[in-house]
């Protein structure tokens, strides 16, 4: 049915081009750069027009679409030195110097600058504090991406290692532990304060290595189990894991405070460089203590730990270990008989995504200066799962545009586009008044996820940035018994 | 069969790898019977504490309780029994259940608290018709939507859409009923059924057995003794050679949804007037009980469900009820997912095992 709705649309797009004599063919006989290019142009010039007369206009916005165009329109993949393609990554790079620059260019004193234009619906551009969200978010999406993406394997209890990675920050960045009392190259914490105080540079690594040997304890029993088991399985552990976070302040009735109940472990340690560093290279201090800057400090810090990831999964992706993720992702029987040791494999996955979800959660403790256990809910798992299924599975460029893309929303965005549908038809809109009561979109957010979650799995199983694998894949279908049941 | 392969290129013998697993073929059921054994002690302890009328008080609770967990895992185990899919929507479309049946309850029939028998009789019918036929449509709808149109797909796909469908049915309820609690008057007469020195069971507790009962029998005798009932269990057996048989698996298929559906219904009818207030995530937090419960007795088996349904129910009574050593309230969702996750780690087929509704 949906195959010939798009088959439709397809043909009556065409036949109105016809009409003005740019038939199909005629369209693929013009050489590739110039198809882009006029694709390109058309889409800039169809939001520039959005932006001119039902957002905000202002000048930059010119510049921005410049930018897109010569980021977008030129083949750079196909340029070489010296037979390296070294084009490839010519188009992440500008990226990540936007990104970088983005401090610069579109906040001033902490707020969105004025200079720059807004979309309709959506508003300004995202503040600084929406941008650490993203980076943070997308550490944790291309975490579950290795779980998800690479290895195939479900997981729908990925919040526990986000959890993990936070209380592991409280405990050992805190004052949790009142009976102790160790320094280990804190900043900015009065002296004397109890409790453990480790350099949150350190406790983002230990968070880590504790997050991931937590994923291979439960990894260990639970990986055997076949595809909707284990998602149900991890699902009961990320339930389990977040009720120890809100009943730990009184374990087994012993007094034992080990998660401060429903209070949460707050205030966390700031992440900063120290003096020696702040005096000879002129890296800050302490982040608290820059003001409306921290954001930035902030957010470069998330920038350098997504760079990192990104390393990691592209190198992992292409090592033995990952294609031997990518073979039981697809085929498990047939990765098993080639000698893929299955249990090793999947364990590896999952310890490296917990890995990266707990780094991304005790980053974001010591941003949010807090771990609370209200956060660790199973909407988040799935709200980490709806990113990496939106950008496409397997596709590291995909996720982060799927987790900065479903950050936003849900930082901003939503209430952006509820406010501005409430003025123009909620109660005394400006259009007409289509409901009376105010519209609360921001409440409506999962449903919202839900539905992303529905209609990419139904009409672009891939996502809108597909792995060419994993599009392949879903159209071609996959030999996905699970061993599980071919050995039964 | 693939430990036969590794046995041919491994140094070990034969005969000492055998012996290795003979001996590990004991160590989980004496664990098992370990476990079961502290159990018991720690029930008997407790009603030597409590004393024995509390002790069967709680256990009403808990038959309350499992007979509504019942209602519920049944719509999960006749869904993965024809389709192997677990419906994580199911959940909430019972929470949806209870949202009708209190519309029902509130805005068509006006019921109070303390009307009499006759009213209440015919406004629970009613709602119990409305609830059932709505839910069950629902749920034939999302598949419909959600899960007919990725039947090639890998197995993952509509298990997220299902997952993508909960989150959005729940949002339907917040726009519905707002995201606080709907409260139902409690209707139900409190009165004793009877009270034997100290053991009492309240009309109310009654009441959900009684709602529940017939609906078990009419699915029992619907799998069991109907052809459509024949069709639901040659699909779940073989789907191909069913369609070969000249049974149309589509069509079975949304049967089976309309009939969870309609169990889920008469779960949410049963929550509301019981419970008394249903809020859009009721279903979420239940629905992964009675999941568990379909687990636990062996999902795809109906007695099996009511089965689990029944011990998930006792299991959360005595937690909350009992005094002496018992986790309280706080874990109970900890005790639940335990118990799910050991189930499916060490016997992944549940307690009574197979994976269809043959044996209905």
């Amino acid at each position: 049915m949906r195959r010939r709705v798009i088959a439709g649309v397809g043909e009556g797009w065409w036949a109105l081009l016809g009409t003005f004599g740019l038939t199909r063919a005629r369209w693929r006989e013009l050489p590739r750069i110039a198809r882009r290019a006029v694709k390109a142009v058309l889409w800039l010039v169809v939001g520039l027009l959005l932006i001119a007369f039902l957002g905000v206009w202002e000048w930059s916005a010119l510049a921005i679409a410049a930018v897109v165009l010569v980021l977008v329109v030129p083949d750079y993949g196909r340029i070489t030195v010296r037979g390296r393609r070294v084009g490839r990554f010519i188009v992440p790079a500008a990226v990540l110097v936007l990104a970088a620059t983005y401090p610069f260019y579109a906040s001033s004193q902490g707020d969105v600058s004025p200079s720059m234009p807004q979309l309709p619906i959506f508003g300004p551009v995202p503040q600084m504090s929406t941008m650490v969200g993203m980076a943070v978010f997308s550490i944790m999406a291309l975490g579950l991406n290795f779980v998800v993406g690479y290895a195939g394997l479900l997981d729908l209890g990925y919040v526990a290692f986000y959890a993990m990675g936070s209380y592991t920050a409280g405990w050992f960045a805190s004052s949790q532990f009142s009976k102790q009392n160790v320094y280990f190259g804190a900043i900015g914490v009065t002296p004397g304060l109890t409790g453990f105080h480790f350099s949150i540079w350190l406790v983002l690594l230990m968070a880590g290595i504790a997050t991931a040997v937590i994923g291979i304890l439960i990894g260990l029993p639970t990986l055997r189990l076949r595809g909707d088991y284990l998602a149900i399985v991890t699902l009961g552990f990320g339930e389990i894991l977040p009720q120890i976070a809100r009943n730990g302040d009184n374990l087994f009735g012993t007094g034992f405070n080990l998660t401060n109940g429903t209070g949460g472990i707050t205030p966390i340690d700031p992440p900063g460089f120290g003096s020696w560093l702040h005096h000879h290279v002129g890296l800050p201090a302490n982040f608290l203590t820059l003001g409306t800057n921290s954001d930035r400090a902030f957010f470069w810090c998330a920038l350098i730990l997504v760079l990192l990831t990104i390393f990691a999964s592209s190198r992992l992706r292409d090592s033995r270990l990952g294609r031997a993720w990518i073979a039981i992702r697809e085929d498990e029987v047939a990765a098993a008989a080639m000698g893929v040791p299955l249990m090793r494999t999947k364990t590896w996955a999952y310890a490296t995504g917990a890995f990266f979800g707990g780094v991304a959660g005790a980053y974001y403790a010591s941003y949010v200066s807090g771990a609370f256990p209200d956060s660790f809910f199973f909407q988040i798992s799935v709200f980490i799962l709806c990113m990496v299924i939106l950008g496409g599975m397997g596709n590291i460029w995909g996720v982060i545009f799927g987790a900065c893309f479903l950050t936003y929303l849900n930082l901003e965005g939503l209430s952006n586009i509820g406010g501005w549908l409430n003025n123009h038809f909620g109660p005394g809109g400006s259009d007409f008044e289509l409901w009376h009561k105010t519209l609360d979109v921001p409440e409506y957010a999962y449903g919202i996820y839900g539905l992303i979650l529905v209609i990419v799995m139904l009409f672009r199983p891939e996502g809108l940035i597909p792995s060419s694998r994993r599009a392949a894949e879903f159209h071609e279908g996959v030999h996905d018994q699970p061993l599980y049941d071919a050995a039964a | 069969m693939f430990i036969g392969i590794t046995l041919a290129t491994h140094a070990h013998t034969e005969a000492q790898i055998r012996a290795r697993r003979d001996y590990g073929k004991y160590i989980l059921p004496v664990i098992a019977s370990l476990l079961v054994l502290a159990l018991v002690f720690w029930l008997a302890k407790n009603i030597q504490i409590d004393g024995t009328a509390y002790f069967i008080n709680i256990a009403f609770i808990g038959l309350t309780n499992g007979a509504l967990y019942a209602l519920i895992a049944l719509g999960y185990t006749l869904v993965y029994g024809i389709l192997e899919l677990i419906n994580f929507a199911h959940g909430d479309v019972f929470m949806l259940g209870g949202m009708f049946s209190a519309t029902m309850i509130l805005s068509v029939f006006h019921l109070k608290a303390g009307a009499s028998t006759g009213s209440l009789i015919g406004a629970i019918l009613g709602s119990l018709v409305v609830a059932m036929a709505a839910c069950g449509l629902l749920n034939a709808t999302i598949e419909r939507i959600a899960y007919r149109p990725l039947r090639g797909a890998p197995r993952l796909a509509p298990l997220i859409t299902a997952i993508g469908m909960s989150f959005i049915l729940e949002d339907i309820a917040i726009a519905w009923k707002g995201p606080g609690y709907t409260a139902v008057p409690s209707v139900l007469p409190h009165g004793e059924l009877f009270s034997i020195s100290g053991v009492t069971y309240t009309w109310e507790k009654f009441i959900v057995v009684l709602i529940t009962l017939p609906v078990l029998l009419l699915l029992v005798w619907l799998v069991q003794k109907t052809r459509q009932g024949k069709a639901m269990r040659a699909t779940a057996q073989d789907r191909d050679a069913a369609a070969m048989m000249g049974i149309d698996v589509n069509r079975t298929i949304s049967f089976t949804f309309l009939i969870a559906g309609g169990l889920a219904g008469t779960g949410g009818l049963v929550y509301a007037l019981y419970f008394g207030q249903i809020r859009y995530d009721t279903g979420f937090q239940l629905g992964l009980i009675a999941f568990t419960a379909a687990v636990l007795g062996g999902i795809g088996n109906l007695p099996g469900a009511v089965l689990g349904a029944l011990l998930i129910g006792f299991i959360q009574a005595f937690n909350e009820g009992l005094t002496w050593h018992s986790p309280g309230s706080d874990w109970t969702e900890s005790i639940v997912f335990s118990i799910l996750i050991l189930i499916l780690v060490f016997r992944p087929q549940g307690l009574l095992g197979e994976r269809t509704p043959e044996g209905a």
